[in-house]
């Protein structure tokens, strides 16, 4: 869900950007985090919580709650909120405390 | 080890300001940001601001950063930015340790810090609150003014002060339903100018009203919602469903402080600064000698607080290490003038009681 028109701000679409959800192919834009990027494409659910396994999504949007943790190009624990997207980035959810590689 | 004159962690508007006024007053100026860009959180501010011309007033805060940053610039040859950047340590010896990039470790030492770390949204406690769809107000305005993606269809605002009811309008600006915004106190507790635009365009305002639980598998589909007592208790009978995807939580910030405290800065819980603050002198200086503070992380306030609080923690930061302007009392007396006009009105009374108990 993309703001089509917007009194003062202008998001005219910028390059797109192609990258991988739990393996599943998806589009961005430049200028996206790896969150809102999903958000736009319906992703809401970034992640389980460590020991009762519920949802996480994200919560701050600005890198400090630590609440949309995902694994990126196998590095775990990535701040997906602040992180931008890049171009065949391999996003997944985390299971778990994820693992130190 | 890095040498440095003055440090300044975070480039928000209370950093910038300090490194403008520093850097005016003739010291080396090193600014340590977390992100990509300047600006902190002006950046998602697409509204215009209040107070007075020296503190951009009637501006939005998303121009704002290129003025200041254009400011800093006259000074380049003494400024250096490092972004992308967190201070992870602020040690006992006044060395600091930074993590650039999630891969440079380094250390710092300078002859003084100003820090101005700023805040984080605060939480509230209901049944499932952890859905996906629920998230802080200012993470929606992130979404929404920076990344230009929408949050969902319908929300719920919990909350109407100031940014519950600027967010609820920037909802509307970005097509989004707000269903209602509701307030557990009897009172609007932010700016009637704020309050009638959004009641204008037919959300509701339903104070005395909390939010019972949110009812969800894997995201937010709905919204409990009951009426409260004088006691703030949820009174019996008065519950109703909310079909909302989204619900915004501005409940108010809470101080980023965990830097401040590491230092062995002295600290006070101050509810109505936001919560654990450092105790300061008038020129914003800490307990600890040579560590400045500016900005919400002595105490939440609006963004014009923060830049003029950022102007004197620079100014008598550069003072402290050498740097005198000529002029410096009379620019020390201005800027406090401007806080003490800022902090003039209703909300600005809150604010001093809770100033008064952590001045050194």
């Amino acid at each position: 869900m993309r703001i089509e028109e917007h009194p003062i701000l202008n998001f005219d679409k910028k390059k797109k950007i192609k990258f991988f959800f739990n393996g599943q192919s998806v589009e961005g834009y430049e200028g996206d985090t790896i969150a809102s990027a999903l958000h736009a494409a319906g992703v809401k659910v970034l992640g389980k919580s460590l020991f009762l396994h519920r949802p996480r999504g994200f919560y701050c949007a600005i890198g400090n709650c630590s609440s949309c943790l995902m694994t990126v190009n196998g590095v775990a624990n990535v701040k997906t909120c602040v992180t931008d997207l890049e171009e065949g980035m391999n996003v997944e959810i985390q299971e778990g405390k994820g693992e130190i590689v | 080890m890095k040498q440095a004159e003055l440090v300044i962690i975070g480039g928000g508007p209370a950093g910038l300001c300090a490194a403008v006024s520093a850097a005016r007053s003739g010291a080396k100026v090193l600014i340590i940001e977390r992100n990509k860009d300047l600006g902190g959180q002006l950046l998602k501010q697409t509204h215009m601001f209040f107070g007075s011309e020296k503190q951009y007033a009637s501006l939005r805060g998303i121009d704002i950063p290129a003025i200041l940053i254009s400011e800093l610039e006259k000074y380049k040859e003494r400024v250096e930015i490092i972004k992308e950047a967190t201070v992870v340590g602020v040690f006992e010896d006044g060395v600091i340790t930074v993590l650039e990039k999630e891969e440079n470790y380094f250390k710092i030492a300078p002859k003084a810090l100003v820090l101005a770390t700023g805040a984080y949204e605060k939480y509230l406690s209901f049944p499932n609150n952890d859905l996906p769809g629920i998230y802080g107000a200012g993470a929606v305005q992130t979404l929404m003014n920076v990344h230009g993606v929408k949050p969902g269809n319908k929300v719920l605002m919990v909350g109407a002060g100031n940014i519950g009811l600027i967010v609820s309008y920037q909802l509307m600006q970005a097509g989004v339903k707000v269903e209602a915004i509701l307030d557990a106190a009897p009172k609007i507790g932010g700016y009637l100018v704020h309050a009638s635009k959004v009641r204008r365009m037919g959300v509701p305002i339903l104070t005395s009203h909390t939010v019972k639980e949110a009812i969800g598998k894997e995201e937010l589909e709905k919204a409990v919602i009951s009426q409260v007592d004088e006691k703030f208790s949820p009174i019996e009978g008065s519950e109703k469903t909310l079909d909302v995807d989204v619900m915004c939580i501005s409940v108010g910030l809470t101080p980023l402080n965990e830097l401040l405290a590491m230092r062995g800065c002295k600290m006070k819980y101050i509810p109505q600064l936001g919560g654990l603050v450092p105790l300061r002198n008038e020129n914003y200086e800490t307990s600890v000698e040579n560590l400045f503070v500016a900005g919400d992380a002595t105490g939440v306030e609006e963004a014009s607080a923060a830049m003029v609080e950022g102007f004197l923690a620079g100014l008598c930061a550069a003072e402290k290490i050498g740097y005198r302007l000529d002029n410096f009392e009379e620019m020390k007396n201005d800027y406090l003038k401007q806080l003490e006009e800022l902090r003039s009105g209703p909300a600005g009374k809150h604010i001093l009681s809770g100033i008064e108990q952590i001045v050194l």
